[in-house]
């Protein structure tokens, strides 16, 4: 009986103890796990990341982010500056088209909007993996729901915030007292400074926002921008091409040419050549004169109904190589380190996508004790944030507008 | 071994031109079976046909091209009519050398910065000449035409041109021919240009060809300083290629094979011209005419070259200015704030692009050293005559516009799974470089006095040793020198670089022309500084090693 007894004790510690052993491997590890293992994959792996490059300060944080990634992770980043984020679409999917399903030579993509929705709808994306991102638990999803809603896309984790942007606009109140209160406001003050206002040249992404931001002040039917466009198109838009034909002949060159992007007009203003320039920071007026890109006595301004404002993130080809290197790129960016030294305005000055209230005594004060910058409206001078309009109106009205000016 | 070497530098060569070639034309009919193109139709055409602006694209750069060659030319021609032989002529020489190896990116960035309506040169002088308190709104770079580019393609392609005439003139004998006719009463100018002229262009005219399908073709320059809507036809392929919209794929290789038309339609405008220029210059030069406009001709050509040497050095000086700039506004002459830390704060990220830069640049330049020598020894040894077919197959890839076969060669580079290597960059690049590496090294090569091999083959040695102990250490400067020259022309390749590269390398010049779009002035200037000196390096290395490895060989040394 003992002997027994003691085969059956040994059998049943033998089953808890292969128990215990499969219990590993069969079920899901835990999260901390599986990112740990995500981060011992990652070690080592070089990660391209393709991110507009058009403006300097925005190159510096990207840099910075790749010493802090490889001091920290071993991951080894590189900035493939682009002209225009369609360039990165365009490289995954003929990588698709031409069936490279791994080893893709884009890792990270710096996108948002109709970027986001070509890729999300042809499946061109890894994930998704927001969720997984330990950081991502310090997002505001609840009073940042562009955090979740891209261009009114849901986001279903295939891309991770990185910063909140919102349309403002610069000038030097050493030359121009009382800029603008409104979008009509814009062409009256066209119309009686001749050649000294423009925006950069659609595609670009300043330059469709502030079409967008005209077309919300202009059309009477606001509404059914937050539906995608259709056969109401040249209704909806008709108001706005008649507004840019009437400012046409009064802008800068009379129309005839436009700057490339929005650093290339803040370069304008700086040079003398416009009063105005506009940006998606509201910190960037401070940014620009800490840098030395502005003049001392350059301000912000808003418009009285309010500007477009949203969010935009990082995102994983479905075919990158480094993976696992791209997404811990993209849960450091969510740090509350990286963050913050993101919205200093001594270094680019971009809004943070974390809620305050999630965040440690020690990396609230990150935040708290950022300067808030010289020409920096404070938040309740900031004016109203206006939903960006579905992605199919930025691509129709891009069109129509390279149509008419393009060519 | 040695034998092959001629077939295997002319495959290296010129299979990726014809391949390159091929792989822009089928997608242009619709064959491309990645996009799902599989039946032959000409729907690209059609649409290329009716893209709003596509005249206007093609007669841009049919005229830039065209008037940046002719304008070139004739001021290298009227600097050699009027300067030739005097001691001037040899000091614009020295001035405009270094400008050969500044890649044209650079330039242009400089460029429009020198004569934008906020730039340098309105900058001095304002505002009290001018009264201009703000930048006159002015559209000076790009403008509408595409002056301001033909401009900065003069600029570059000035050192060019002449140094290949100073050249071809030690290939004839000019001084003869000009003591003859000026002892025939015949004027200076007028003696250069009616009997040496017509010895010298035959010798130049592959350069000038090569200088024609580059400016009818640019894509980098074009970028920064063409007129943008429209702008000319290549960087509008290349916007093309870039669409995300992929059935503009083949849209773009029907516009990149339209680009192909497009220069030889310039070339032959060109034979049309020189045609007519002939004929009239034919019976100018038996007309008898001594000349007589030979004082008002020498001031003027000589104050052309100067302006051009001027505007390719302040080009450079201006973004030089800027890299050390804090803050720099109009109309301040120079900036108010100075600083170090552009330079500084640039450190990290130039790292990656200077690295690819100088390991492709060296790569490129070694291997089609290899290649060169190979072949030049071969021909050496087996007594081979080189013809001048030989020499127009090695200007293939100098004639065919770049964004023809590049084009496509990136299509079968993707098709391997070769696009994006570091290997793929290199072979791109010694496309470009090989060409530059021959040209410099042929004559010195060819001009080797024979006795001294002679004389080490009869004491035994065999001909490899030979060649390194007697020929290489001869040679040195030459070998160093044409190095260097492949070396810069490597520095300086754009499109190759985008499309073998595939985004996974970039190189000083790719970000400078990405940055230049709008980035900050001041990075651009440390860019650009760099661009410009890297290869300026390379030269200085290339002339110092030599002078000082043989300090102690006087005959070794060059005269001063």
């Amino acid at each position: 009986m003992d002997r027994r007894r003691f085969r059956q004790a040994a059998f049943g510690a033998a089953v808890f103890v292969v128990g215990l052993i499969s219990d590993i491997g069969i079920y899901p590890a835990s999260a901390d796990e599986a990112w740990n293992n995500v981060v011992a994959s990652a070690k080592g792996q070089e990660v391209f990341w393709n991110a507009w490059g058009g403006d300097e300060r925005i190159n510096a944080y990207i840099a910075w982010v790749g010493d802090r990634v490889s001091a920290q992770y071993g991951v080894k980043l590189r900035h493939v500056k682009l002209s225009d984020t369609a360039e990165a679409v365009r490289k995954v999917l003929a990588e698709k088209a031409a069936g490279r399903n791994d080893g893709g030579s884009v890792d990270l993509i710096w996108i948002n909007g109709e970027n986001f929705k070509a890729m999300k709808g042809q499946k061109l994306l890894h994930g998704p993996f927001a969720k997984t991102l330990p950081n991502f638990s310090f997002v505001d999803v609840e009073d940042k729901p562009t955090t979740i809603l891209d261009f009114t896309v849901p986001v279903d984790g295939y891309e991770s915030p990185w910063g909140m942007a919102k349309l403002v606009f610069m000038y030097d109140t050493a030359r121009l007292k009382t800029p603008p209160q409104s979008i009509t406001g814009f062409l009256e003050f066209a119309k009686s400074n001749p050649s000294r206002f423009t925006y950069p040249a659609p595609p670009d992404f300043i330059g469709t926002t502030f079409l967008k931001q005209a077309l919300y002040e202009l059309t009477p039917t606001p509404d059914v921008l937050q539906k995608p466009a259709g056969d109401n198109f040249d209704a909806v838009t008709a108001p706005l091409w008649k507004f840019l034909e009437d400012m046409r002949p009064h802008q800068w060159r009379s129309g005839r040419s436009f700057p490339k992007n929005g650093p290339a007009q803040r370069q304008l203003l700086d040079d003398g050549e416009v009063e105005i320039a506009i940006s998606f920071h509201p910190a960037d007026a401070s940014s620009a004169i800490a840098n030395g890109l502005l003049p001392k006595t350059a301000r912000t301004f808003v418009l009285d109904r309010g500007t477009i404002g949203n969010t935009h993130f990082v995102a994983i080809p479905f075919n990158a190589r480094s993976k696992e290197g791209a997404t811990v790129v993209a849960n450091f960016l969510l740090s509350p380190e990286a963050q913050a030294h993101k919205q200093n305005p001594q270094i680019w000055g971009d809004d943070t996508v974390l809620a305050m209230g999630r965040l440690s005594p020690k990396d609230r004060e990150l935040f708290d004790s950022l300067p808030r910058g010289v020409a920096t409206l404070p938040p309740d001078k900031l004016g109203a944030t206006l939903p960006e309009p579905h992605p199919s109106w930025m691509t129709r009205i891009e069109k129509s507008w390279l149509q008419q000016y393009g060519q | 071994m040695l034998r092959w070497i001629p077939a295997l530098t002319l495959t290296l060569f010129l299979a990726p031109v014809a391949a390159g070639l091929i792989g822009t034309l089928l997608p242009s009919v619709g064959l491309m079976p990645v996009l799902g193109g599989t039946t032959l139709t000409l729907a690209a055409w059609r649409e290329l046909a009716e893209w709003p602006g596509i005249g206007t694209s093609i007669r841009l750069s049919l005229t830039t091209g065209l008037a940046a060659t002719a304008i070139s030319l004739i001021i290298v021609f009227a600097c050699c009519a009027t300067c030739h032989g005097t001691r001037l002529f040899g000091t614009l020489r020295r001035l405009i050398s270094p400008l050969l190896s500044v890649p044209h990116v650079a330039v242009a960035i400089g460029f429009a910065y020198l004569i934008s309506p906020s730039g340098w040169i309105v900058r001095t002088i304002s505002p009290w000449a001018t009264g201009w308190d703000l930048p006159p709104d002015l559209a000076t770079a790009p403008d509408q035409y595409g002056l301001t580019y033909i401009a900065a393609l003069v600029v570059k392609e000035v050192p060019f041109l002449l140094l290949m005439t100073i050249a071809a003139l030690g290939q004839t004998r000019a001084a003869e021919t000009l003591s003859v006719s000026r002892s025939l009463g015949y004027g200076p100018a007028t003696a250069w240009l009616k009997t040496v002229l017509p010895l010298v262009y035959p010798q130049i005219r592959l350069p000038v060809l090569a200088v024609l399908a580059f400016s009818t073709s640019a894509v980098d320059v074009a970028l920064i300083l063409a007129p943008s809507n429209p702008p000319p036809l290549a960087p509008l392929v290349l916007r093309w290629f870039n669409d995300p919209d992929l059935t503009r794929h083949f849209l773009a290789a029907a516009g990149a094979s339209l680009q192909l038309a497009v220069v030889i339609v310039a070339v032959a405008i060109w034979y049309l011209l020189e045609r007519v220029v002939v004929r009239a210059g034919r019976r100018w030069a038996t007309g008898g005419d001594r000349g007589r406009w030979g004082g008002i001709g020498r001031r003027t050509s000589i104050g052309a070259t100067t302006i051009v040497i001027f505007m390719g050095f302040m080009s450079l000086h201006g973004m030089a200015i800027w890299s050390l700039a804090r803050r720099w506004r109009y109309p301040d002459v120079l900036p108010s704030e100075w600083t170090l830390g552009n330079w500084a704060r640039q450190a990290d990220s130039l790292a990656w692009p200077v690295w690819t830069t100088v390991s492709v640049g060296v790569a490129a330049a070694l291997i089609a050293l290899a290649l060169v020598l190979g072949c030049l020894e071969n021909e050496k040894r087996y007594g081979l005559q080189p013809t001048t077919r030989m020499l127009w197959l090695l200007y293939t890839p100098l004639l065919v516009p770049q964004v023809a076969f590049l084009f496509g060669g990136q299509v079968l580079l993707s098709w391997v799974g070769f696009a994006g290597t570091w290997p793929a960059l290199v072979w791109s690049h010694l496309l470009f470089v090989l060409p530059y590496i021959f040209l410099s090294l042929t004559d010195p090569f060819r001009k080797l006095d024979e006795r001294y091999i002679r004389s080490a083959l009869c004491l035994g040695a065999s001909p490899t040793r030979t060649f390194w102990q007697v020929k290489m250490p001869m040679l040195l400067r030459p070998v160093l020198v044409s190095l260097a020259v492949g070396f810069a022309v490597s520095v300086s390749q754009y499109l190759p670089t985008v499309f073998a590269g595939g985004g996974r390398y970039v190189t000083l010049t790719t970000e400078a022309v990405t940055l230049a779009a709008g980035a900050d002035r001041r990075v651009v200037g440390v860019y650009v500084f760099l661009q410009a000196a890297l290869p300026f390096v390379a030269f200085v290395i290339a002339l110092g090693l030599p002078a000082w490895l043989y300090r102690d060989r006087r005959a070794l040394r060059v005269a001063p």
